[in-house]
Parts: C-alpha cells; sequence; structure tokens
C-alpha cells in the first residue's frame, strides 16, 4: 500500500508555532503536533520523504493525541481523588507523553544538508566529544553499535550529564525519555531506532539507517543546548 | 514444560506451511520475504553462533528459552531463542483462507472462558493494539482456562507458564510494509482472514495431553 504522494509542505495547513495550549476552564495544558522545520523530502536520501511524513503525521501525532487523552483523564481523576485511575494512567502517560517529548526533541536533531545537517560540531560540544569519546567518528561507532544491538523498540542517545558535567551514550526503550536514566541527564542527540523510523526505506538492515542517519544529524541544535547546559 | 513437539532443537529456519505469496492480499510477499527470510532468518543464524562452543550447544530450543530467560533477567541468547520459537510458531498460526470464528470444540471453550466469541475477538484485538513497543499478543491455555496474554519483546507464555496456542507478531516489521502505522488494520486482518484454528486446536490438545 504505497504512499502516492509525499505533501512538499511540511505541515497540514494552518497548524500554528505554539506547542501547547489551554483546554477550557480546568486550564490544564494540552499539547499539539510541532510543525518541522524543513519539508518531508529534505532529509533525502539520508531518510526518504515517505518515512518523514508518516513519522511526523502519524506517530507524532498519533502519541500527542492519545497524551492529550491521558491528561485530561488524569486530570477528572485527580480532581475526583481516584488514586488507582491516576496510578493506571501512569503507563499511557509515560509512553505517549515520553513518545511527544522525545520526537520533538528528534525533529530538532535533524537538518537538511543545506541547513547544516551533518556538519560536526564546532565549540565547546565539540571539544567534550573528543575528549570523552576520542573523536566525532568514536561517538557515532558506539552510538551505532549501540543503536544497533537495542532489542525491540527504543532510542539511542548522547545526553550530558548536568551534575557530573560529562557527555554519555545510553539507550531507553520504548519511548522513555532520557531522564529515565538519570535525573541530571539531558538530552542532546536522539536517534530514534523504532522500526517505523526506517523500515520503509531499509527494511531490516538497521546498521544502514544509522550509518545514513549522520548525513543528516543537527550538531547546531546540540552545541546549543549543550552551551545552555553547562 | 515441553509446549510444542514442533519446534527442534535443530535450530533450522523452517518454512512456513504454505508459499510465500499464499497470504496475499492480506499479508504481502514482501512482507514475508523480509519477515521469514531476513528477520527470522537472522534469529536463527545468530543464535547458532551464540551458542556454539557453549553448554547450550545442541540443547533443546524450549530448553535455551528457558534457561536464558532467568526468571526474567534476560540472558544474551534469550532475544534469539524465543524469538526464533516465536516466529515459527506464528507462521504455523496462520493459514490461507483462514480467519474468522472457529467451531466445535474450540469455540465452546472460548464460550466458556470469554462469554462469546466476540469477546475473545475484542480481548485480543485490544492485547495485541495495546501491547506497547515489540512484542505479540497470545491465546494460552493453563489451569484448564484458555486466556489473551500480551507480551514485550521476544518474551512468551511458555516462560510464563502457559501453553501459547495462537500468536500474533506485532512488532513493526510484522506489518509496516502492508499497513504501516496503522497496527489495528493488521490486527483485524489476521483475525478475520489468516488464523488457523487447526493449528489451535492440534496445539490445544497437546495441552491438554500434556497437562494430564
Amino acid at each position: 500500500m504505497a504512499i502516492r504522494s509525499v505533501a512538499s509542505r511540511r505541515t497540514l495547513a494552518g497548524l500554528k508555532e505554539t506547542s501547547s495550549r489551554v483546554l477550557g476552564l480546568r486550564g490544564i495544558q494540552t499539547f499539539t503536533l510541532p510543525d518541522l522545520p524543513y519539508d518531508y523530502s529534505a532529509l533525502e536520501p539520508a531518510i526518504s520523504g515517505e518515512i518523514m511524513q508518516i513519522h511526523h503525521q502519524k506517530h507524532h501525532q498519533t502519541y500527542v493525541t492519545n497524551y492529550n487523552n491521558a491528561l485530561e483523564q488524569l486530570d477528572q481523576a485527580v480532581n475526583n481523588g481516584d488514586a488507582s485511575t491516576v496510578v493506571k494512567l501512569h503507563s499511557a502517560i509515560k509512553f505517549n507523553g515520553g513518545g511527544h517529548v522525545n520526537h520533538s526533541i528528534f525533529w530538532k536533531n535533524l537538518a537538511p544538508v543545506n541547513q547544516g545537517g551533518g556538519e560536526p560540531p564546532k565549540g565547546a560540544l565539540g571539544g567534550a566529544i573528543d575528549t570523552h569519546f576520542g573523536s566525532l567518528e568514536g561517538l557515532v561507532k558506539k552510538m551505532s553499535a549501540e543503536g544497533a544491538a537495542l532489542q525491540g523498540s527504543g532510542w539511542v542517545w548522547l545526553g550530558l550529564d548536568k551534575e557530573l558535567k560529562k557527555l554519555v551514550v545510553d539507550t531507553t526503550a520504548n519511548q522513555d525519555p532520557l531522564v529515565t536514566k538519570g535525573g541530571s541527564l539531558v538530552p542532546l542527540v536522539g536517534i530514534d531506532v523504532w522500526e517505523h523510523a526506517y523500515y520503509l526505506q531499509y527494511k531490516n538492515v538497521r546498521p544502514d539507517y544509522l550509518k545514513n542517519v549522520w548525513k543528516v544529524i543537527n550538531w547546531n541544535y546540540a552545541s546549543e543546548v549543550y552551551e545552555k547546559e553547562c | 514444560m515441553a509446549a510444542s513437539a514442533a519446534v527442534t532443537a535443530n535450530y533450522v529456519l523452517k518454512p512456513p506451511p504454505y508459499p510465500l505469496d499464499a497470504l496475499e492480499p492480506h499479508m504481502s510477499k514482501q512482507t514475508l520475504e523480509f519477515h521469514w527470510g531476513k528477520h527470522h532468518r537472522a534469529y536463527v543464524d545468530n543464535l547458532k553462533k551464540q551458542v556454539l562452543g557453549s553448554e547450550l550447544e545442541g540443547k533443546p530450543l524450549e530448553h535455551i528459552i528457558q534457561n536464558s530467560y532467568n526468571n526474567g533477567d534476560l540472558l544474551p541468547p534469550f532475544n534469539n531463542a524465543a524469538q526464533a520459537w516465536n516466529h515459527e510458531f506464528f507462521w504455523e498460526s496462520m493459514k490461507p483462507g483462514g480467519g474468522g470464528k472457529p467451531s466445535g470444540e474450540l469455540l465452546a471453550l472460548l464460550e466458556r472462558d470469554f462469554t462469546s466469541y466476540e469477546k475473545f475477538y475484542d480481548e485480543f484485538n485490544a492485547a495485541a493494539a495495546t501491547q506497547f513497543g515489540a512484542g505479540w499478543a497470545w491465546l494460552a491455555y493453563a489451569d484448564n482456562k484458555l486466556k489473551v496474554v500480551k507480551t514485550p519483546n521476544a518474551v512468551n507464555p511458555l516462560v510464563l507458564g502457559s501453553f501459547p496456542l495462537l500468536t500474533i507478531d506485532v512488532w513493526e516489521h510484522a506489518y509496516y510494509l502492508d499497513f504501516q502505522n496503522r497496527r489495528p488494520d493488521y490486527i483485524k486482518t489476521f483475525m478475520n482472514n489468516l488464523v488457523s484454528w487447526e493449528a489451535v486446536s492440534s496445539r490445544l490438545e497437546a495441552a491438554k495431553a500434556a497437562s494430564a
């Protein structure tokens, strides 16, 4: 069942930039799908436009929708003093909220080549990578290996441990955000290794996806986050 | 506990009991070529490499699965061993022209343990749809009862103490080429068009015999 045409515009018409809105009288803040700062096909050939469109418009949108539903149910349960429902909602919030958090970072972690995608990190982050991993190649090799070895669904991360002031590579399962591996961890670069992130293009060959995704990694964004935290 | 006579100790990549295009249009030939020809094959090949020279070499597959499950603290061979078993079980859970409602004793048992086939259908559907991330949904048999179970990644009912009777693979690779993100459509198609109730019945007989 092929996708015949890939939309050239990155968003559905009318979506605004704000990523949150206030719901009704209760004042709980719910979320909307963030815009991509580039067209769906702009990351080709590393990641196909078909994948980008489905990944953004279907997968990420579903996380947002389900997260909002879970938050509304949570709000009701809290107001009703319904402790067991509050606890029962935890996994839906973790899955879907985590999915929204992780994908929002991921879109910023990527950039077309003509917007700096793939350009090695300079400045403070570049130096820190050389210090901790020997070289950018060393970091890439480590992250690609860990991403390839991850069983099931999850993410591979480059993170900053704010407290220890060092860079770390780690993986998380499913849609667990990096902070679930350590409260002081700040995500700099996350690579989605759920099969939906690469299957239509790379099929079972996840290592090929991991080889190519580095060509569109936006080190500028990672540097900004790093410098802000340091 | 031995639950299936079908899977051998030789870690063989057994072909599905039908040609790779036989499940079309419900599951494409392309999907079978990748899912069986690449994913399943890799689990078998990697398992062979992994146990070579170890004390697990030559042991029955189910022994490796139980041993490496290690009460949930998974040892390295678990993923390949369990996935090799799960996929062979999956191909045999389907047949061309399958799906729909079973009859006879199996229908009676589903009605006994789920109130109706429709309730079973809904429960199986829900389990498959809500297994977050990679995993499987199962119809299983334990303590003389049928039940629906969902498991993450490579886990299967063998290690949870029950007899698997039917499974659907809900790893994204199982449906992405045919259905992309639309897992619910894939599950419905499986239930309506692919399930081999004959396989389920014979597994149930084996399970009852093993429990007697």
